[in-house]
């Protein structure tokens, strides 16, 4: 059971409104993606922590339905994905 | 072994270690890309570490997963933190931050003799 990249930024824009996602299929299987999300909510917290936020908007689907996200935080908007 | 005693395994493990990484497979035989990744990162960095193979024992696997609130393996340990999966462990090491941490933890780094 894979997942589409729709999927995952409307998930992760749910629990963080202010979330800019961008987001890369790195394979075509639905199950390997890089994203980067930025995010005024991540200033002040370590990294462990942001990606921590990012894991819990996918609900438990990390490691589960989505085996890799290659995931970038930032609380700066500019930075880019790559 | 009970869900009390896995945790308590875990918890002596990173506290009886400098630097601990749990894996998938061994360093010379990794099982997964983001393992092996780290373990190269480890490797260049030069730094002495110890590993945990988590398909060896699939509580440990799980485990590790609860105790950290983090999903995935890889993950590292530097005197008992939580430093971060490959994603944070390869942006650290891209931006020399691994080292700078390391050192700043007092933890001798052997330049891998090229």
């Amino acid at each position: 059971m894979a997942m589409s990249a729709d999927e995952i930024v409307s998930l992760i824009k749910e629990s963080i409104p202010d979330a800019k996602v961008e987001i890369q299929a790195l394979k075509d299987d639905g199950d390997h993606f890089s994203a980067l999300v930025i995010s005024e909510k991540f200033k002040n917290i370590n990294k462990v922590q942001q990606h921590q936020m990012v894991y819990k908007a996918l609900q438990g689907k990390m490691g589960e339905q989505l085996h890799a996200l290659a995931l970038k935080t930032s609380s700066d908007p500019q930075t880019k994905l790559t | 072994m009970s869900e009390k005693n896995i945790q308590d395994y875990i918890k002596q493990e990173i506290s009886d270690s400098e630097v601990l990484l749990f894996m998938k497979g061994t360093p010379v035989f990794p099982q997964c890309g983001f393992s092996s990744t780290v373990v190269q990162i480890l490797t260049q960095v030069g730094v002495k570490y110890k590993s945990i193979d988590v398909l060896s024992d699939n509580e440990i696997r799980q485990g590790i997963k609860e105790f950290s609130d983090w999903p995935t393996i890889p993950q590292l340990y530097i005197k008992g933190e939580f430093v971060g999966g490959c994603d944070i462990i390869t942006e650290m090491y891209q931006s020399g931050e691994l080292n700078t941490f390391l050192e700043s933890k007092g933890i001798e780094l052997q330049k891998p003799s090229i």
